[in-house]
């Protein structure tokens, strides 16, 4: 967390700022232009100057791998120990789920697609009513009718196990960093690298150390997973009010009854918002985890993209989604829901729900034995849409592909071959000199060697073209995200019934895998940059509408009504008034719809695009882990740029709105 | 009050926020001035500050926001560690007590209220009163007995499984009441407790208060930014101003002789009828022994009637009834139109 830097005097800066950058841009262009035999080096660091750093990462693991050694035990025993120990659970929940399993040589059912819907449509009675149930029921009767359960229930188990495991580490790991406030400085720049780092990245070195199989891609779901979770530990922790932590104090509370007895649960609110986005992002990690090993309805969409049999992947697709919102819908009226009033009288009535699940569960399994189609869903009463999708697409494209191939090819060369190119061709000496000037200019020194330092550290990986590739791509798709997203937004902001449906709307789209966007963009434009472009935007554009609305709708009130007081018109309200003050939201917008490009990207790259994504997914493929991790962190050194450089953009503004509320009222 | 015994001692107690405290004030010694203070980084919250509450006393300490008063009272149960001075509770210094020691005392001696009632909103009313004495081990049967006993104490008997969110605000400090005083403690910390109530529920729950008061014979610290309320409640008051304790003195004696400006301009808006007791005008006796009479220590207000009924003058009688003085009519005058 740096400290604020005193920017310099405002008057003085506001004068000499523009002429700064003139004077920065012209340096700039000159280098661009003319520098190339001059400066070589500015464009293309030379072999020798760059420090192998995959080699150095490669190496270390190598070292983990085959020497490391406690005394006691070596590494690799003690990741091979590691995998087991997460192996019981997940084979329990597998059992229970989908395979059956044998208690001292007695054979043990499965609960059966019956059963598993019915507990869940209980479990959605009690969290939130009938209109739940009916979601959360139908949701997983789906999956059972489209012929999905079995690989539905390889995930939910993983999910299952990988969930508590997730939230039990992240909050661990966030009371620690509560409590050692030392601790919790240190692990919050590694919680910044684990969350933008792609996530194909760290799958190679997992599976070295790990293994291929669903225990490895389980704990590469924790660790994708469990650093929000840490986040909103520590920051719920911080928002005890301090009464009740001085309550805690005054009864005489030993450290341990502060924690688990009073802070834990007085945090209980926000503590279930983190188990509900260890929930999503663990959903949203099925996929690609399925890459090393984790079978289920991940590896089906995989294997269909890959063998392009787009009904079979949208199918499979489809049931993530159906699981996703059945989970979060559940985990909110979770977190949501007060204390229950205690009930008087035998144990039955005081845990209706406990005895129907117990009767369900016992009923279901035993009827699963007596009635096959109680136990797994009937092959005869499955539906499928595949082959309905897939002639879809077919249709689409045999009559409008003319039309599609002339707008993405219109867009390719006017705009993204372009851009592309100009992009790579400016020397990485200029950038970091630009990048560093704006974070100076923002937010002072530190802010200017971090953003110059980073920007440095890409091109000296040697991975600068790519670099830019990805920059380009990310930019582009941006750009477009928030030029729908922003008049989506101010077309909203003001219509609350309207807002409504559409927050419904980009909750549920946030709510789904990354990889559900992919496959309609391949299914019409194949595989190309332009695809990526599409999938990238669809995904990032949740953010671009979601904060324009809060900004807009944040607005104070009466000063709009003193700009119609005025007698501004509509549009001099919105361009004068509340655009404005609405700048920092929309900033911090700006900031998350990059994140959510910049995420997507990697995954775009099974599209076949260039950039660093590619360059993991290559990694990936040969299994070399320290040239995946080099490309990894240049994303999430990208990513720490543009938000860094955001954030300080946004305080700025929010500082100077602060100041300038009198100005607000002139101008308008 | 006074004159019993002193249960809580607290001798020029410091608490400076800002780095290397305690060196500097070592520095700059127990007269340090603000401005040197401020030089040094350091925000003084509490400034050598003297006080003693006596066993079974009502103790108010009255200051604006920002006056140090809510630190000091955190200094004394050692929730906020002051930077020096020390601490007598029986005798006994509480800033060398060890960890240990001080979570016995606080389970057991001491009890606080909170201005924000500080109730856990994941329990019951009866849940959150037993929750001192689960934190201490006690077995569930008899912590709950406890629990429903001082939930009836405090007027909610009936409410014990309703939580918090279901209470208004003022039967929610009912509850932080009763829960401060589950475990039976000598000394009770109220931190501006009626703060955030309206002003009719206020009044009732400081009459609430004095009621158990009376009960419960505890030895109090009381916080309040309400001069009104310090005067209603206190034995004594403290008043303070930038941590700082500016006075010290009875109700009476903060309306009677202000020490400076700043004192004065709160007790301005006071009935000084009803602070200042017959004992404390009274002039010297001189044939009044047949007059109507009132004892020394009621106040003024309480013998005006006596004068209604046509009495020049009233009889003033101590403990034992023996005539000590007399009350005339016209200083009686003076005194509610001066106020």
């Amino acid at each position: 967390m740096a400290r604020a830097v005193p920017a310099p005097a405002t008057g003085f800066g506001l004068r000499r700022g523009p002429l700064l950058w003139v004077v920065a841009v012209a340096g700039f262009a000159a280098l661009w232009l003319w520098g190339d035999a001059a400066l070589p080096w500015a464009f293309e660091i030379p072999r020798g100057w760059r420090p192998p750093f995959a080699g150095w990462i490669g190496g270390a693991l190598d070292w983990l791998t085959d020497e490391a050694d406690f005394g006691l035990f070596t590494f690799r025993e003690l990741t091979r120990f590691v995998s087991a120990v997460i192996d019981v659970p997940y084979q329990v929940a597998l059992g229970l789920l989908s395979d059956g399993a044998s208690v001292f040589g007695v054979p043990v059912p499965p609960v059966g697609w019956l059963g598993v819907t019915l507990l869940v449509a209980l479990l959605g009675l009690a969290l939130g009513g009938v209109p739940l149930a009916a979601l959360s029921g139908g949701a997983f009767l789906f999956i059972a009718v489209f012929g999905q359960w079995t690989s539905a229930m390889f995930t939910l188990a993983s999910i299952v196990v990988a969930v508590p495991l997730g939230v039990g580490s992240g909050l661990i790991l966030g009371i620690a960093g509560h409590r050692w406030k030392r601790f919790g400085r240190a692990i919050v720049p590694v919680l910044d690298l684990m969350q933008t780092i792609p996530i194909f990245a760290y799958l190679v070195p997992i599976l070295i150390l790990f293994g291929f199989g669903p225990t490895s891609a389980m704990i590469a779901t924790l660790i994708y997973a469990m650093p929000p979770m840490t986040r909103i530990t520590m920051l719920a922790l911080h928002r005890v009010p301090g009464e009740i932590v001085d309550l805690g104090r005054m009864i005489g509370c030993t450290r341990r009854q502060m924690t688990w007895r009073v802070m834990v649960p007085s945090a209980q609110e926000a503590l279930m918002v983190g188990v509900n986005q260890v929930i999503m992002l663990s959903l949203n990690m099925v996929i690609i985890a399925s890459m090393i090993g984790a079978g289920g309805l991940g590896f089906d969409v995989l294997s269909a993209l890959r063998r392009l049999d787009f009904g079979a992947g949208l199918e499979a697709g489809f049931a993530i989604v159906a699981l996703a919102i059945a989970l979060d819908r559940l985990s909110q009226a979770a977190a949501a829901r007060r204390p229950p009033e205690l009930q008087s009288g035998g144990f039955i009535a005081r845990h209706p729900f406990v005895v129907a699940a117990l009767a369900v569960l016992v009923g279901a399994t035993l009827a699963g034995l007596a009635l096959p189609a109680v136990q797994s869903y009937p092959e005869a009463a499955e539906l499928s849409t595949g082959s309905f999708w897939s002639e879809v697409v077919a249709y689409i494209n045999v009559h409008f592909f003319d039309a599609i191939e002339a707008v993405k090819n219109a867009v390719l060369l006017n705009v993204l071959i372009p851009v592309k190119r100009f992009l790579i061709g400016l020397p990485w000496l200029g950038v970091a000199g630009l990048l560093a000037l704006a974070g100076w200019r923002l937010g002072g020194y530190r802010l200017a060697a971090l953003t110059g330092g980073l920007t440095v550290l890409i091109a000296a990986t040697g991975l600068w073209e790519e670099a830019m590739t990805t920059v380009y791509l990310c930019g582009i798709s941006v750009v477009f995200a928030m030029l729908i997203g922003l008049p989506i937004g101010m077309l909203v902001a003001e219509r609350d019934r309207l807002w409504a449906w559409v927050r419904v709307v980009i909750d549920t789209i946030q709510t789904l895998p990354a990889f559900v966007y992919l496959m309609p963009a391949v299914m019409l434009f194949r595989v190309g940059d332009f695809t990526a472009m599409i999938a990238i935007v669809a995904f990032a554009l949740a953010p671009a509408i979601r904060y324009t609305v809060l900004g807009l709708r944040g607005v104070d009130r009466s000063l709009i009504e003193a700009g119609e007081a005025m007698g501004c018109t509509p549009l001099q309200i919105l361009t004068r008034i509340r655009l404005r003050l609405a700048m920092p939201e929309i900033l911090l917008g700006l900031n998350q719809t990059i994140m959510f490009a910049l995420s997507m990207l990697v995954i775009t790259a099974l599209v076949g695009t260039r950039d660093l994504g590619q360059e993991v997914y290559i990694a990936l493929t040969k299994a070399d882990a320290g040239r995946g991790l080099v490309a990894g962190l240049c994303v999430a050194f990208i990513a720490i740029i543009a938000d860094r450089l955001i954030h300080a953009a946004a305080s700025r503004t929010r500082a100077r709105l602060g100041l300038a509320d009198g100005g607000a009222h002139d101008a308008a | 009050m006074t004159a019993s015994e002193p249960k809580l001692v607290c001798r020029g107690v410091w608490k400076l926020f800002g780095p290397n405290a305690a060196e500097t004030l070592d520095r700059l010694g127990p007269e340090a001035a603000p401005a040197a203070l401020a030089e040094a980084g350091l925000v003084p919250a509490v400034r050598n500050v003297d006080i003693s509450v006596g066993e079974g006393e009502i103790f108010v300490i009255m200051g604006l926001s920002g006056s140090g008063k809510s630190t000091l009272v955190r200094c004394l149960s050692r929730l906020i560690e002051p930077t020096a001075g020390e601490i007598l509770f029986h005798g006994k210094n509480l800033l060398a007590a060890s960890e240990a020691e001080m979570i016995a005392l606080r389970r057991h001696e001491m009890g606080m209220v909170f201005q924000h009632f500080a109730l856990l909103p994941h329990m019951t009313v009866l849940q959150n009163v037993a929750f001192p004495l689960e934190v201490q081990g006690v077995a569930r049967a008899e912590r709950e007995a406890r629990a429903v006993k001082m939930i009836g104490l405090v007027g909610l008997a009936g409410r014990e499984e309703a939580f918090p969110r279901q209470l208004s605000g003022g039967q929610q400090q009912r509850v932080g009441i009763a829960r401060s005083l589950a475990a039976d403690p000598e000394l009770w910390f109220l931190d501006e407790p009626f703060s955030a109530l309206d002003p009719l529920i206020r009044r009732e729950m400081q009459d609430e208060f004095i009621r158990l008061q009376s009960v419960l014979k505890k030895t109090i610290v009381f916080i309040t930014h309400d001069f009104d309320e310090a005067i209603r409640l206190a034995d004594r008051i403290a008043i303070m101003k930038d941590g700082a304790v500016v006075q010290v003195g009875t109700p009476e004696d903060l309306v009677l002789n202000p020490v400076d400006d700043y004192v004065r301009e709160f007790t301005r808006a006071v009935a000084r009828s009803k602070v200042v007791k017959a004992g404390s005008i009274m002039s010297p006796a001189d044939g009044v022994a047949s007059a109507p009479s009132v004892a020394e220590r009621s106040s003024v207000a309480e013998a005006a009637p006596l004068f209604r009924e046509g009495a020049e003058a009233v009889a003033v009688t101590d403990a034992e009834g023996r005539v000590v003085g007399k009350l005339d009519r016209a200083a009686v005058i003076d005194l509610m139109l001066g106020g």
